[in-house]
């Protein structure tokens, strides 16, 4: 294990964590909105948004998935040492982490059952940029419509045809996130 | 603060459970999402729910307000203002605008609510099939294929006994048309506030439930085209502050049928009151009389 696994934690963890997850369930209630997110320094190549989110959300409770180049000792050490959380293939999964190419394809991920829907994946996927435009959001948390810089909307389009079933996403990009849960219909710029 | 607790009273693995519940909720909405309710030191049926809720989502810097059957000042909201002040060190208020957390025991605020606040609600029973279903592999079996007959059944018998629906509380709403949700024990009245700008969660203690309403999810009363839903008050104006638009509540005065309609929002009346409004039985607002 190297020392940087150890460092990059919250400096104060409840409170820390606390301003965390409002930033994040802001994001959630809100598709397309970006929310600035801070806390964890994780080890290259995670973003500092991707890494709060991780500190926040995960424990031994949540297997992890990560893919691609976020799939490093580096990575899976900080982790370890700060969350606890077991790392899992996608089927086993309850947030995955990576770029939106190598977490494809998205049928290999628990999508809940009827009877418990929230059993679905959370993605948290690293962005090269995010903005407020291009693909049209209708659904709740929006009053009128909204727009995110999403990476594959049919792929999108087509989760939200399996509400209430379905993966849910956050999209991350340096100190920055939003979020796409499966109940937004998604509509091609 | 009390530095012999963690911040807001929960552990950390605690709040990071009903964390990701809350997000769930938030990606299903009306959908009740489970989770391991703990011992809180308070009985079920005090708002354990929404306390539990109401701590995971806090901040240091948030302001808080607490509210029971709408009014700021009766035990259960005091007791768990104080226990926010004491466990979260954060500032409380009784005004409903400077509040950015507000937990609520059957009521909505009168005042429109800001994007940028939060309204908790305390849930007793989340299952609106409960009392027509009691087992819950079967509510939850009516929920997944979306088998909501047995509730207009109950709506229409409602009708066929009494010439209306006469569920005044707790009143069915579907969520974005797919969930049938219990909006908790709120009279029928706010239903239609239900539609709002905040971020609504609802929590269930004894029950272990949570659940939530994004920001302008579409909720609709159930009801049927011969009989619409209708939003009901008491006939009558505030009798303190004269409003004739707020939810009120009826006040025994005395042994020979006194009686009076005040509204159940102190807060809404006292800002009213302070603005000058008087109503029948009211006398003109001074400062610290309350």
């Amino acid at each position: 294990m190297h020392a940087t696994a150890l460092t990059g934690g919250f400096a104060e963890a409840p409170q820390d964590a606390a301003r965390a997850f409002r930033a994040v369930m802001n994001v959630m209630a809100r598709p397309g909105l970006i929310e600035v997110l801070t806390g964890a320094e994780p080890p290259a190549p995670m973003s500092r948004a991707a890494g709060t989110l991780a500190l926040t959300l995960l424990d031994g409770n949540t297997p992890v998935h990560l893919a691609g180049a976020l799939d490093c000792p580096d990575l899976r050490d900080w982790i370890t040492f700060h969350t606890g959380a077991p790392f899992a293939g996608r089927e086993h999964a309850a947030f995955a982490f990576g770029e939106w190419d190598d977490l494809l394809p998205l049928n290999g991920y628990p999508i809940g059952n009827p009877e418990y829907p929230d059993r679905g994946t959370t993605l948290v996927v690293e962005m090269p940029a995010l903005e407020t435009t291009g693909a049209t959001l209708r659904g709740p948390g929006i009053k009128d419509t909204a727009a995110l810089n999403l990476p594959d909307p049919a792929a999108l389009q087509a989760n939200a045809m399996q509400f209430p079933l379905g993966l849910d996403f956050f999209f991350t990009c340096g100190d920055r996130i939003a979020a796409l849960p499966r109940s937004t219909k998604v509509e091609a710029a | 603060m009390n530095q012999e607790y963690n911040f807001a009273y929960l552990d950390e693995q605690t709040k990071r459970m009903i964390r990701r519940a809350i997000l769930k909720g938030l990606a299903i909405p009306g959908y009740q999402v489970p989770f391991a309710s703990r011992e809180m030191p308070m009985p079920y049926g005090w708002g354990t729910g929404g306390v539990q809720v109401s701590a995971s989502v806090l901040t240091p810097e948030d302001t808080m307000k607490v509210i029971d059957q709408g009014a700021d000042d009766t035990t259960n909201a005091v007791s768990i203002r104080k226990f926010f002040e004491k466990t979260a060190g954060v500032a409380t208020s009784e005004e409903t605008a400077k509040a950015d957390v507000i937990q609520t025991r059957h009521r909505i605020p009168e005042e429109d609510l800001r994007e940028d606040q939060i309204l908790v609600y305390q849930v007793p029973i989340p299952e609106p099939l409960r009392f027509l279903e009691p087992r819950e592999t079967e509510t939850r079996k009516m929920h997944a294929l979306e088998e909501y007959g047995l509730m207009h059944v109950k709506l229409y018998e409602d009708i066929s006994k009494n010439g209306a629906i006469s569920t005044s509380y707790a009143y069915p709403v579907k969520v974005e048309g797919r969930y049938v949700m219990d909006p908790s024990p709120i009279p029928k009245f706010d239903n239609p506030k239900l539609e709002m700008a905040a971020i609504q969660l609802f929590g269930a203690g004894r029950e272990q439930r949570i659940y939530a309403l994004p920001p302008y999810t579409k909720v609709v009363s159930l009801d049927f085209e011969d009989y619409p839903f209708e939003a009901s008050k008491a006939d009558h104006a505030c009798d303190l502050c004269g409003s004739e638009t707020s939810y009120l509540d009826e006040v025994i005065m005395d042994d020979a049928g006194g009686r009076m309609f005040v509204c159940s929002d102190t807060d809404f009346c006292h800002s009213r009151r302070a603005a000058g409004h008087v109503g029948a039985q009211g006398v003109p607002f001074e400062e610290d009389a309350a």
